[in-house]
């Protein structure tokens, strides 16, 4: 049995590894983001008296890697099925609740990685972690978020039937997700609608998290974040689960 | 002994009606044929009976498994090879095999030498690093059937499985699934619009056409039942039409569709 779950999750793997543009793109973007906000806004968000954005907003950009390549990783369920390799699983012997672990496990995994190399290149490019003990914990956060959104992928892949569904996911879904969570701006003197959003909003406390065990500044604070993210990440895997176990070619 | 039970099959699109209401059995270690011309519900049919497809009634039992009620339980039974693509794109030949060989259980000691057998066997073992999606339609049909063929089940479902085979292929696939019928016991169920491959192949054969069995048993019986003297013959009384060859267009056109994201057929 985890022989059959670890030769799922290898393939998201190597899936992921042999695709360069996709490698290269999700390396390029959030490279992009830090450096252009980071360095762009960097003056007006000091002015503000808010110290420094590139510290504020490496935890916001890490999250943002993780949630487009895990909900992209949970995705690709859409493409097994158009290229006809889900019969293929679905067929073999083994129950829907394997192939969903096994898939959701390679997902979450891939998009994982990504946050650790987004981490690295921010301190390259200048971010500085309060501390080093910090991003060991701050490796269980970004696990967790990516989990929840792989599994949160496979759930709507499930509903899905072709690519066209995609292109909605990535603007009424993936977009918001990220824009509205509190990645890019503090969530403290938000208006009062924007914070009831980011409150429902599970990468809100993934990134409040994180910001908080590498810079010290939470939001939520930390018994919060767990918490909800462990809370969002068992339904979404619990969704994801039930919904592809109902999945038909 | 029935291995393979279908009582009351149907299945509807919409208001389409796909299979419509159809019974057999199949012996075990029979060779079985559903002969039908395309669109006729024989794809929709083993989909169901593979347990990727809900019916919309009747049930299914397979070596003593229900298919509907206890699938996890029904597909330890069977392989499949499917009509269309079902090959990972991004993984090479032999990452596809041993994928292959771990879901189905097979043991690690035994996989190697027969990813390498049944390589060797289609002509692909010198490309067996290659990522698939470098292969020809012809190379990527070959590696469908070897992959196929790595287990060993009680039954094998076959859908349209000659389609875009080579004959060197095609020979050597009958007398491996012959042998393993032979030695193991092993049950075939295929498919095919052609006509001679329902004849040389199956002991008994179900003409299938508009998702209905217009007639089953061996070919010897359905030329007496319709007064013929050629399965052709029969099949041309029992559904009045001819079987439409399925051209490279059609292959070609399905392609399309699918690029398209319309419903798979
Ligand atoms: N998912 C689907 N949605 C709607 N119609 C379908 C679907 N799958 C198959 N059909 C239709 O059901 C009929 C039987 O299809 P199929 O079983 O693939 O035929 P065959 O395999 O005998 O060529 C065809 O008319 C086909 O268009
Ligand atoms: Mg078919």
């Amino acid at each position: 049995m985890f022989e059959k779950i670890y030769i799922l999750w290898l393939r998201q793997l190597k899936r992921y590894w042999r695709s360069k543009p996709r490698v290269i793109g999700s390396l390029g973007q959030p490279l992009l983001f830090l450096l252009a906000l980071g360095y762009g806004m960097g003056a007006v968000f000091q002015q503000a008296g808010k110290g420094d954005y590139l510290d504020f907003l490496a935890p916001g950009i890490i999250g943002m890697s993780i949630i487009f390549t895990a909900i992209f990783s949970g995705i690709e369920i859409i493409w097994d099925r158009q290229f006809g390799f889900l019969k293929e699983v679905l067929v073999a012997p083994m129950s829907r609740l394997e192939i969903m672990i096994g898939h959701t496990l390679g997902g979450a995994t891939v998009a994982f990685l990504q946050g650790v190399v987004v981490l690295l290149l921010s301190i390259a490019v200048g971010f500085g972690p309060i501390g080093w003990i910090e991003i060991f914990p701050a490796l269980g956060i970004m696990f967790l978020t990516a989990l929840l959104f792989a599994g949160f992928g496979v759930a709507v892949a499930s509903r899905l039937n072709d690519m066209q569904g995609f292109q909605l996911i990535m603007n009424f879904l993936i977009m918001p997700l990220f824009f509205l969570s509190g990645a890019l701006f503090p969530l403290e003197g938000a208006p009062k609608m924007l914070l009831a959003i980011a409150a429902i909003d599970p990468l809100s406390y993934g990134v409040d998290a994180l910001r908080g065990l590498l810079t010290g500044s939470y939001y939520y604070g930390l018994p919060l974040d767990i918490a909800a993210l462990a809370g969002a990440a068992s339904l979404a895997v619990a969704a994801g689960s039930y919904l592809f176990s109902k999945i038909q070619i | 002994m029935a291995i393979i039970e279908v009582k009351n099959l149907t299945k509807k699109f919409g208001d389409f009606l796909a299979v419509d209401n159809i019974s057999f059995q199949v012996r075990q270690g029979e060779f079985f044929a559903f002969l039908g011309p395309n669109g006729a519900g024989k794809s929709t049919t083993i989909k169901m009976m593979t347990t990727i497809l809900k019916p919309t009634s009747g049930s299914i039992v397979i070596s003593g498994h229900d298919a509907i009620g206890d699938s996890d339980r029904a597909r330890q039974s069977f392989g499949i090879v499917f009509q269309d693509q079902s090959l990972d794109d991004e993984l090479t030949a032999w990452e596809n095999m041993d994928f292959h060989g771990v879901l189905y259980d097979i043991p690690s000691v035994i996989r190697g030498g027969r990813v390498k057998q049944l390589l060797e066997f289609v002509e692909l073992w010198d490309r067996r690093d290659d990522l698939v999606k470098k292969f020809s339609g012809g190379m990527k049909r070959r590696l469908e059937i070897a992959r196929g063929l790595m287990h060993h089940p009680k039954v094998f479902f076959l859908d349209e499985p000659t389609l875009g085979l080579d004959a060197q292929t095609r020979q050597h696939m009958w007398s491996y699934l012959k042998n393993l019928n032979r030695t193991e016991g092993t049950t075939v169920f295929l498919t095919t619009h052609y006509i001679e491959e329902a004849e040389q192949i199956a002991q008994r054969v179900a003409v299938i056409d508009r998702g209905k069995i217009a007639a089953i048993g061996t070919v010897e019986e359905l030329r007496q039942e319709t007064g013929t003297d050629s399965l052709e013959k029969a099949f041309l009384k029992l559904t009045g039409s001819h079987i439409r060859e399925e051209s490279a267009g059609d292959f070609a056109a399905r392609r399309m569709r699918l690029f398209h994201g319309s419903k798979k057929n």
